[in-house]
């Protein structure tokens, strides 16, 4: 094997030269690694040969002593035309399993490369269930096919789609393609992939026994229905009003902004990140813009970390408000959603006068934030801090304290803290499965571990337990955003590094240097050195993070957006196999997702 | 002559204020709603909005009228009728002032808990008629809800009735002359109540129509003035829910100074209030939780209160 170029000592921490030891132990001897990556985010990245893969996995997942029982995420991406590639190992293709470890506190990448011709890799969804989804993914989007995988189809585009839209040859605008047309037989053959064929999944339409002798309902819920909050669509297999299976279907609200990011500039494709999950505006923008900030190098002056916790607890609170009033109206409760939504909307007037936008702000920066704070915005924020602790005691006795929903809630959809684990869950979901694991508190960023605040826990990790958390999270915003009230740093709301985008004005016409790092970040955007980052942050619904791969140029060469939302609904089935159907409705209800942030 | 055009005058108004009632309260629920849910309401058309349901009307008497292809035609149409006649029917039994009554007949009690067991075929009927996923489930829901309250519905009021000594009405609400029979059959007025939101299919037992899970439930596929006819007959139901509990436990007509039928509207609008304040309370129950609240705990408490009742009467005619 050969290390590669940048030095252990240069980037690497201590525990990421433990870590490798430990890999090296294993396969070291037998050739399986093929090259180590120090990426600007330190998480240890091997490169493994194909045929080891299955090995390395199982015992990384359970060989390995304090193991890495997560699959955190798993993508690829087209290595065909990256220019600076490093010296790595790369081939045409390259598959990465983001693993973590929660006894460890860290993560681990694996990085296998593929050639052109043989694009296939040995399935892990007997180590990790949750490859499931992401291994569909990737082969929808590249063409890679996982051998061993049940049911190998596409996931987010429709079945009879041509061609794997995040290969580079791929065709990204409609205007690169030929004029649509939607002949009588396409919109024929579009319909009939629509329909639902039991067979297909594995679902037998009869049941037969000694005694009984019946027929499976087969219910489309969605995309279409009241109750999926979204363009989702379930397919539930239903024995009276038991579910005895469930099918999700996704992708109606596929945008492929991971296309998208390819032909943004690094700097304009922050409004982007703000439809990944439109309920929670600056949350999205934090992990990416801190990931482009790792891979630039700058440092974000404490005003602007202030200004950007500060707002991204706002956006905390108002997207756990409209959770909680769907989660309450999924179980028939007709008013708090009324409540909540007006909640929401004192918030979005404040999100308003700082930022401009409301559900799309637009407002964090490479470097900082868009602007200086409004005057009077201290007396706004105050307002509502003193206001709003009163009503969610209203909610505790109007919501929490209902006896039917807790009849309807308690032990519905439990979920086991193993389970929540190996199927990727993270956020207020296994938090209410009683592990408090809060990215702002175990992995402080934008300066999160100078803020006093607690990690909310429930024990029995069912819906009503997941509400609670949601509820006790709302108020440990609300202490987060009384402490950047009161302690607001002063200084710069955004860096002055030349990469910082858009560019401060004010030395240019002294200082030619200035000058030019002003015209280019202005006219074309900021050009990024190559390298690759990987941010994961504690947003509204669990852990959102951005994994951005520069070939050093004004565009990324590859983003890959991991969602909370996306490991939730693939969790459905598990949770709500065997309940009845009003229960699967409280399922959902409790599972805080938002469509755009499953499909991206 | 005189009883004839006595009679015929009587359902005129009846009947009359029933619909206009049932058309009102649509306005006065979304009203009540906004209200208690920090929104307005329907305020524009006539002073406070009051003539919205006469624009929806107008509105739902002019949409399409659609019968789908699949559907049992002639059961898919008869339905909506079902619901509104019946609870039409029942108010002919439903005495509003001394002698200002349809119909005093000597077996009310059981001609109002006849007339509400054949409008649960409606829902029933309907949803099957619809031939549709998502109403049949409505329907299978409202015959396991049906399983759960029309028992105790009908024991529940036998109280009233025993210290009564009637079957009917005009008589119960003579007998509570010095004391609502709220006061000793206070359970029996729970267990009533809870019947009746059931029958009416209100939150929190309006699981067969449930709009989260089952879009609209049984009448998923009704459109139109048929589906108009659904929305009336529920109102008509809540009506009629109000007139029976205050005639069967609140004394009816009976109160100081002001006219009987008054005091009777009074009441019952009262009670309205109150289930739409229910609805903008309460969440829903899920339909096996409602038949395990029915027959473990809202029969037997039924059962024990028509005992004690029957015993504390025979005791006192001894």
């Amino acid at each position: 094997m050969t290390l590669h170029a940048s030095a252990l000592s240069d980037t690497s921490t201590g525990e990421q030269s433990r870590l490798l030891s430990e890999l090296m132990a294993h396969c070291g001897s037998d050739g399986s690694l093929v090259a180590v990556q120090f990426t600007k985010d330190g998480i240890l990245t091997v490169w493994i040969k194909r045929q080891y893969l299955r090995d390395v996995l199982r015992h990384v997942k359970s060989e390995l002593s304090r193991p890495f029982p997560m699959l955190f995420d798993l993508s690829a991406t087209d290595e065909r035309l990256r220019r600076n590639h490093e010296g790595l190992p790369i081939g045409a293709f390259t598959v990465f399993y983001h693993l973590f470890s929660f006894d460890r506190n860290q993560s681990l990448r694996i990085k296998v490369a593929l050639d052109d011709e043989s694009l296939a890799l040995p399935s892990s969804i007997d180590l990790w269930p949750n490859a499931d989804w992401y291994e569909r993914e990737i082969f929808d989007m590249f063409g890679i096919r996982f051998e061993g995988h049940p049911f190998l189809r596409r996931l987010l585009m429709p079945s009879w789609w041509e061609g794997f839209p995040l290969r580079k040859d791929h065709p990204s605008r409609a205007t690169e393609v030929g004029l649509f047309q939607l002949p009588p037989e396409k919109l024929v053959m579009t319909q009939d992939a629509l329909q639902f064929k039991p067979e297909e999944w594995g679902l037998p339409r009869t049941y037969h026994d000694r005694d009984s002798d019946f027929d499976y309902m087969f219910i489309n819920l969605g995309p279409a229905h009241t109750g999926t909050h979204g363009v989702l669509r379930l397919v539930a297999q239903l024995a009276g009003e038991e579910i005895v299976n469930i099918v999700p279907d996704i992708g109606f609200h596929h945008r492929s902004q991971e296309k998208i990011a390819e032909r943004q500039t690094w700097h304009t494709f922050i409004p982007y990140t703000d439809r990944i999950d439109y309920l929670q505006g600056v949350l999205n923008e934090m992990p990416y813009c801190l990931a482009v900030e790792r891979l630039a190098g700058i440092t974000v002056p404490p005003r602007a970390q202030a200004i950007r916790v500060m707002m991204s607890e706002f956006y905390r609170i108002a997207s756990h408000l409209v959770w909680y009033g769907t989660f309450a109206g999924d179980v028939g409760a007709l008013s708090p959603v009324f409540y909540m939504f007006n909640d929401r909307e004192r918030i979005l007037s404040i999100v308003e006068a700082v930022c401009g936008g409301r559900m799309h702000p637009n407002w964090l920066r490479i470097g900082g934030v868009a602007r200086e704070l409004p005057i009077g915005w201290d007396q706004l924020v105050r307002q509502f801090i003193d206001w709003f602790p009163g009503r969610l005691d209203d909610y505790e006795r109007l919501v929490m304290d209902n006896p039917i929903l807790k009849q309807r809630t308690v032990g519905i959809g439990v979920l086991s803290r193993e389970d929540a684990i190996a199927w990727g869950a993270t956020g207020p979901m296994l938090r209410a499965c009683g592990l408090p694991w809060d990215l702002r508190k175990v992995r402080p960023y934008s300066g999160y571990e100078q803020f006093d605040f607690e990690v909310p826990t429930a024990s029995n990790g069912d819906c009503y337990d997941r509400a609670v958390v949601h509820m006790l999270e709302l108020r440990q915003s609300l202490r987060i955003i009384r402490q950047c009230l009161e302690a607001m740093p002063s200084g710069p709301y955004t860096s002055l590094d030349p990469l910082a985008t858009p560019p401060l004005k004010q030395h240019t016409l002294q200082d030619i240097e200035t000058l030019i790092n002003h015209f280019v970040g202005v006219s074309w955007g900021p050009v990024l050195p190559p390298g690759e980052a990987e941010v994961a942050t504690e947003s509204s619904k669990g852990q959102t993070s951005y994994y951005l791969t520069s070939d050093g140029s004004q565009f990324s060469y590859r983003t890959r957006i991991r969602t909370p939302s996306f490991a939730h609904i693939q969790m459905v089935p598990l949770m709500a196999k065997g309940e009845l159907l009003s229960d699967l409705l409280a399922v959902l209800g409790s599972v805080d997702y938002v469509l755009s942030d499953v499909d991206r | 002559m005189i009883d004839w055009s006595h009679t015929a005058l009587t359902i005129a108004v009846i009947l009359g204020s029933c619909l206009t009632l049932a058309g009102m309260m649509i306005w006065l629920e979304r009203r009540l709603l906004g209200v208690w849910q920090e929104r307005y309401g329907p305020n524009r058309l006539g002073p406070g909005g009051c003539l919205q349901s006469l624009a929806d009307m107008i509105k739902i008497f002019t949409k399409e009228d659609w019968i789908p292809p699949f559907a049992d035609k002639a059961v898919f149409v008869i339905t909506p009728a079902i619901v509104v006649i019946t609870a039409l029917m029942s108010f002919a039994v439903v005495p509003v002032a001394p002698d200002f009554v349809v119909a005093d007949l000597n077996v009310g009690v059981l001609f109002f808990l006849a007339m509400s067991s054949l409008a649960a075929y409606s829902v029933i009927i309907g949803g099957w008629a619809s031939n549709n996923k998502f109403a049949f489930l409505g329907s299978l829901r409202a015959i396991a809800q049906l399983l759960s309250y029309e028992v105790f519905m009908g024991i529940s009021l036998m109280g009233a009735v025993l210290l009564a000594g009637s079957f009917n009405l005009s008589d119960i609400v003579e007998a509570q002359r010095h004391q609502w029979f709220v006061i000793p059959q206070f359970f029996g007025f729970l267990c009533f109540f809870m019947a009746g939101l059931a029958e009416a299919h209100r939150t929190p037992f309006d699981m067969p129509e449930a709009e989260a899970e089952l879009v609209a439930g049984y009448h998923s596929e009704y459109s139109g003035m048929k589906f108009g006819m659904f929305f009336v007959g529920e109102y008509l139901s809540i009506l009629l829910l109000s007139a029976m509990t205050v005639i069967l436990f609140f004394g009816g007509w009976h109160g100081p100074w002001l006219p009987p039928a008054v005091w009777f509207a009074l009441k019952m609008f009262g009670f309205i209030v109150l289930i739409i304040l229910i609805r903008a309370t309460w969440p829903r129950f899920r339909f096996d939780q409602l038949l395990t609240f029915g027959w473990k705990i809202v029969m037997p408490l039924a059962l024990i209160n028509l005992l004690l009742t029957g015993g504390i009467v025979l005791w006192k005619a001894t």
